[in-house]
């Protein structure tokens, strides 16, 4: 498995990047992965309300909501989305969320 | 790590299929960035009890293979070859006429020879020759027998995940040698020493721990179906029941997860629900029969066997009479096909009759179970729905007829039916890319991963030139489909090859159509866009 390095801590990845210790996952995780993304700056309180919310889901549910009850919950359409988390929802939002990829029929 | 860069259009389409310099078998396997998928992981091998699980990927020099893997490889292709009719008569008839070699999308797509159904086959069909057959044994190079090396597995496994298995080169072999059999029996001997592809087994090892390819538990399956039930609920002003695991309800309904979890496929999903209410019928979901899909078909019979035995297992404990199937491709070869003989005979069941028509599907009296396309194109039949199709005026549509349900069903007319009676636009791609000659979307058979996109916007590109054709010609923009790597697929398809073209399921068109007792007055369709006829005056 692939490690990788996010503020100088190293992580076991899959071969797309996403995190495959989700026990693992800290905020500074996410403030370090944003880096590797390309999002500038620190993470503002937009983004960490959707990666919140995402987490808050996945304790609930065990797997990333529908990106349609994403946007319906945090009030963000698809749009705003890419805007902050250029990579788009499932490879921007959900992976520094820490979350593992979906496979299958998507 | 990262994705492989795709070339634009224009440069991947530029193709020459000039064929190498040197001959087949001293043609080395490059495994190119965007032509390949990950292995299956350790975990997931794991899980399914699959032999050899460990950390690889196939550019890596050594594969970790067990000492014996030649052994195994060639004890397991004895043991096929004898349990298989149609796996030696496959090997053995082939007369290299060539009518399938321009069949594959793949080919077509990549101009690589060895895409070609006929000279794939050879891959493996060298190996039977050298160790099952006289000649082959005693003149080997001179009759068109290899030894099995480590060269020849690290092809085997190239293009063997570079074939979807759609069949369409079946249709025009003159001997009927389906290669679908034939990439299937090499799948089944790569996964006897271990080497299979992420994308087939983490869906299956899902399947085993939650009912489903993408791992939802049951409380997420209630969850994501709530939220649809509330924006038909938005859209309609109909508030729709999402029945579950209830016993003694008439029917079972069993979909693809991707229906209820992806975009484009929960308006399908949407679809299913309002038409189930509509009509009043008494059915459940299942949260343990929660998947349609059967990725053992990518990988072992003994795989869709233990794959598929959950339905009829779910139907038994719920007590159902019998089972409505949805929008899903291959899952309708392995009930067709499998099923019955597999699991069966699901002799707790009835033969299935449509509550509301009256209608005996007889085609179904062996597995008891009915496409939802055959269920519905039944009601319209038979004037049981009020239907304006008015409302997809914005869409001039095509139909992608998904491989399977075409070609492993014959399921041609129900869908036209079907979407000539809710839409006032339809127009049909060129006749040789469609219905049993339909042209693969380039993803299916597990090949639907990013990191084998490349690959994917290859394959799927005669589909994809047959929509711009209709797109250019008619103004279409929906492609219509009955699958749900379809509809994944497809939308990357369109967005890489033919911009402006939305995928959408069969039934997302019916429920925009679909005139409801109770509904408020419908200002949009399923996905909040306005309706009327703006979109089409645009488009021309």
């Amino acid at each position: 498995m692939p490690q990788l390095e996010v503020g100088g801590k190293s992580y076991e990845v899959d071969e797309d990047g996403f995190l495959q210790e989700l026990e693992k996952w800290t905020r500074d995780f996410a403030q370090g992965y944003a880096t590797i993304e390309g999002i500038e700056g620190e993470l503002t309180e937009e983004h960490w309300k959707l990666i919140d919310y995402i987490r808050e889901y996945y304790a609930q549910f065990g797997i990333a909501p529908m990106i349609r009850k994403m946007c319906k919950d945090t009030g963000f359409d698809l749009k705003k989305i890419y805007v902050l988390f250029p990579s788009g929802p499932a490879k921007g939002a959900c992976k520094l969320a820490g979350l593992s990829k979906p496979t299958g029929c998507v | 790590m990262a994705a492989a860069k795709i070339p634009k259009p224009e440069e991947l389409i530029a193709l020459r299929y000039e064929p190498p310099e040197t001959p087949w078998m001293e043609t080395p396997t490059v495994f190119r960035p965007g032509t390949w998928s990950y292995t299956g992981t350790p975990k997931s091998l794991a899980t399914l009890g699959l032999p050899n699980s460990r950390a690889w990927q196939p550019t890596d020099e050594d594969w970790k293979l067990p000492e014996n893997w030649k052994q195994i490889i060639l004890e397991g292709m004895a043991e096929r070859l004898e349990k298989y009719r149609s796996f030696r008569l496959f090997m053995d008839i082939c007369v290299r006429c060539g009518a399938c070699a321009d069949k594959c999308h793949f080919y077509i797509g990549s101009g690589d020879p060895k895409n070609m159904p006929v000279l794939r086959a050879e891959l493996l069909r060298s190996v039977y020759r050298r160790y099952f057959t006289q000649s082959g044994k005693r003149l080997g190079r001179l009759v068109g027998a290899r030894d099995l090396t480590i060269d020849v597995l690290k092809e085997w496994f190239y293009y063997f995940y570079q074939c979807t298995e759609c069949r369409r080169c079946s249709v025009f072999c003159p001997y009927g040698i389906d290669q679908a059999e034939i990439t299937m029996m090499g799948r089944e001997l790569l996964n006897l020493v271990g080497c299979n592809i992420n994308w087939v087994t983490e869906p299956m090892a899902n399947c085993f721990r939650t009912g489903n390819h993408l791992g939802i538990q049951p409380g997420g399956v209630k969850d994501m179906l709530e939220f649809l039930a509330d924006d038909v609920a938005d859209r309609t002003g109909v508030k729709v029941d999402v029945p579950l695991n209830r016993k003694g309800a008439e029917i079972l309904v069993v979909v693809p997860s991707g229906d209820y979890f992806a975009d484009p496929g929960t308006y399908t999903c949407m679809g299913y629900l309002m038409l189930l209410h509509e009509i009043g019928l008494d059915f459940t979901f299942s949260t343990y029969a929660s998947e349609g899909g059967n990725f053992g078909l990518f990988t072992s019979h003994e795989m869709i066997k233990r794959l598929n035995a959950k339905i009829y297992a779910e139907a038994k404990r719920l007590g159902v009479k019998w089972i409505l199937g949805g929008e899903c491709g291959h899952m309708w070869r392995v009930i067709n096909q499998y099923m019955d003989t597999m699991n069966g005979p699901a002799d707790f069941l009835e033969e299935p009759v449509s509550p509301i028509t009256g209608t005996r599907f007889d085609n179904s009296r062996s597995t008891k179970m009915v496409h939802i396309a055959e269920f519905t194109a039944d009601l319209i039949r038979n004037g049981k729905l009020k239907l304006d199709p008015s409302r997809n005026d914005a869409y001039r549509v095509t139909f992608h007829d998904s491989c399977n349900p075409a070609r492993a069903m014959g399921l041609f007319e129900e869908p036209r039916y079907i979407i000539n009676n809710v839409c006032n636009h339809f127009h049909e791609m060129a006749e040789d890319t469609i219905r049993e000659k339909t042209l693969c979307c380039g993803s299916g058979a597990g090949l639907g991963n990013e990191e084998n996109e490349e690959m994917r916007m290859r394959g799927g590109m005669p589909r994809a030139m047959a929509v711009k054709q209709v797109k250019e010609k008619y103004g279409v923009n929906r492609l219509a489909c009955m699958c749900a790597i379809d509809r994944a697929a497809l939308t990357a398809l369109m967005d890489y090859w033919v911009p402006g073209v939305a995928v959408v399921g069969v039934h997302e068109l019916l429920a925009n159509a679909l005139v409801m007792k109770g509904e408020k007055e419908r200002t949009t369709d399923l996905r909040g866009e306005p309706l009327g006829g703006m979109a089409v005056d645009e488009a021309l």
